[in-house]
């Protein structure tokens, strides 16, 4: 009797746990794919670059281990250095002016008696659906070296004499940060303006009672209750502008001209056109302890401006 | 007074955001409108001063220019196959993954989770050279499963549909099919995927324009004209050392259609999609 009455209350326990345990085997089988991909396109080539660094190879023959050459040979390369200032100019290039218009035009757009809202929203948004390589390649037919490039055109209409946009200094940088500032800022646009919409209308409401003037309603409310969204905004374009390749490749070609080239660049150069693999690891590492360090200031100033 | 207060909300004048939203909507739309303007026009009309602002007549001219230097449909094709693929296959292990993380209990959960958040943060350029052997290795230089399936890899997929299966599919409603004697992956496939239709449209979105625009990694490995997306043919109009505008243009411009094309239809969808993973993420 009281046999049977402890196995019928061990016979659920055990099923309970049997189940338990197929679950979490389930669980397992399930991640499992994004683990095993990981393991061998990811993690692997991850570890391997961190070893490559340290080696010289050509892709094909033996390896052989050369300590730091590959950081010294890269660090004391004045073409790495330029196209590091090269990335950081245009970073600051593009970035900056998209997100200031961003926020202009997410603030018209929020607007309450605007008509054809939804054409506008459309209209701005479309530039980011265009690929990378197709808008290198208008903005490359528009901003040609010749009078007949449009950007010249509209320089001329100021009586300058046109920009050789594709071979000086800072024609490329402006030619490629424009590239990047056109497709980018609808979308930095629209991640406003579901930010704006975010915030209540009594807190405008209650502004107006109080007398605040347009600028100080932006001022004191809009800009302090977007700062999450501006700080999202600011560390994804930046980490973007840090990776920039599409355009510069696009558009200074395979001259790799230095006045364009940016570290993306430079490593692709070093790793498929130079077949250093050791340099252009290192070269990958560096960008990486870079990345590291200015998303650590990012996130250290956002932090302290959140305060 | 009421009216007043109304007036007062908004905070530019009307004819100012209309102006600012006017030029914003120009400048977004014309160098598409261009686009078009040079792909029908001949070399010479383009470069002029004054360009062609108007469409010509060298629509047909220009594209089968384009179909003789590089293998356009072909490319399209590998595009459209490569994107398609990968989305597929990206809804479906996500998901999965996705319904484990949120409705499975196992040791390590939430550690892996946090793995996975956290491999988002390293740049794809850190491991690119070892992925290049890999593919050699592998043998899968010019096959499209050198892009593939590293493409099935997307951390913020899984992060994405955890959220929301969290969150849409109620934990009653597996309990109950357990009861039945419903086994895991039916649970799964009966019950939680036609619950999150809508995370699967947005995440789809996000994936198939991310594969259909890549570039660096295409460029990587496809060498072959055989094998290349739309994105590394692109690249073969303007290496020629004859630079015909109108010819690549008009490339370019078939190019972007497609995409274009679907995104007016769905709008709404699109733009939603791509600015609300951002901002969940």
């Amino acid at each position: 009797m009281s046999d049977s009455k402890s196995a019928n209350l061990k016979a659920p326990r055990r099923r309970r746990f049997s189940e338990e345990k197929k679950e979490a085997l389930t669980g397992y089988l399930y991640i499992s794919p994004f683990f095993i991909l990981f393991a061998i396109f990811g993690l692997f080539p991850i570890l391997f670059s961190f070893y490559l660094g340290f080696q010289k190879w050509n892709g094909l023959g033996e390896m052989e281990y050369v300590g730091f050459q590959n950081f010294e040979w890269i660090l004391t390369d004045p073409l790495f250095w330029k196209s590091l200032s090269n990335t950081l100019i245009m970073w600051i290039l593009g970035t900056l002016p998209q997100l200031l218009i961003g926020i202009i035009l997410a603030y018209a757009l929020n607007s309450t008696l605007i008509k054809l809202k939804s054409f506008f929203r459309v209209s701005i948004f479309m530039p980011y659906v265009t690929s990378t390589v197709a808008v290198a390649i208008v903005f490359g037919i528009m901003f040609n070296n010749q009078e007949f490039g449009l950007f010249n055109i509209i320089v001329g209409w100021f009586g300058a004499d046109p920009v050789s946009w594709g071979t000086s200094e800072w024609g490329v940088k402006v030619a490629i940060s424009t590239m990047v500032f056109w497709r980018w800022v609808g979308y930095n646009t629209i991640i406003y303006l579901a930010g704006l919409q975010g915030i209540p209308n009594e807190l405008y409401e209650a502004a107006v009672i109080d007398g605040a003037s347009v600028r100080q309603k932006i001022q004191y409310i809009t800009i302090p209750m977007l700062r999450p969204i501006i700080i999202l905004t600011v560390f994804t374009s930046t980490i973007g502008a840090l990776q920039l390749f599409t355009e510069p490749l696009i558009f200074i070609g395979r001259s790799y001209r230095e006045e364009g080239i940016t570290v993306v660049l430079y490593l692709y150069r070093e790793a498929f056109t130079n077949l250093a693999f050791g340099p252009a690891s290192a070269a990958a590492i560096i960008l990486f302890i870079i990345i590291i360090i200015i998303s650590t200031i990012n996130v250290w100033i956002a932090n302290r401006i959140g305060r | 007074m009421e009216n007043q207060q109304k007036q007062l909300r908004f905070s530019f004048p009307k004819m100012f955001v209309y102006l600012i939203l006017s030029i914003g909507a120009f400048l977004s739309i014309f160098p598409l409108y261009w686009m078009f303007v040079m792909a029908t026009n001949h070399n010479s009309a383009i470069n002029n001063v004054p360009p062609a602002f108007l469409p010509g007549d060298e629509l047909v001219t220009n594209f089968t220019n384009v179909v003789n230097t590089i293998e356009f449909f072909g490319a399209i094709w590998n595009s459209f196959i490569v994107a398609t693929v990968t989305t597929i296959g990206v809804l479906f292990l996500c998901s999965l993954a996705g319904y484990a993380f949120a409705k499975f209990n196992f040791k390590g959960k939430n550690f892996l989770f946090v793995a996975i958040l956290v491999t988002m943060m390293i740049p794809p350029q850190l491991g690119l050279i070892p992925q290049y052997i890999i593919i050699t290795k592998l043998d899968w230089l010019n096959d499209l499963k050198a892009i593939i399936f590293p493409g099935l890899i997307d951390a913020f997929g899984i992060f994405w549909m955890r959220q929301y299966i969290t969150s849409n599919v109620p934990d009653e409603l597996v309990d109950a099919a357990k009861i039945d004697g419903c086994n895991n992956f039916r649970i799964y496939w009966n019950i939680a995927v036609p619950v999150i239709i809508p995370a699967f449209a947005t995440l789809a979105i996000i994936k198939f324009m991310y594969i259909w625009n890549d570039f660096l990694w295409p460029l990587v490995v496809l060498r072959e004209e055989s094998s290349f997306t739309i994105q590394v043919a692109l690249r073969g109009l303007i290496d020629n050392y004859v630079r015909d505008n109108g010819m690549i243009m008009s490339g370019t411009f078939w190019a972007t259609v497609p995409l274009i094309i679907i995104f007016l239809l769905l709008n709404r969808l699109f733009i939603a999609s791509l600015t609300e993973g951002a901002v969940k993420s």
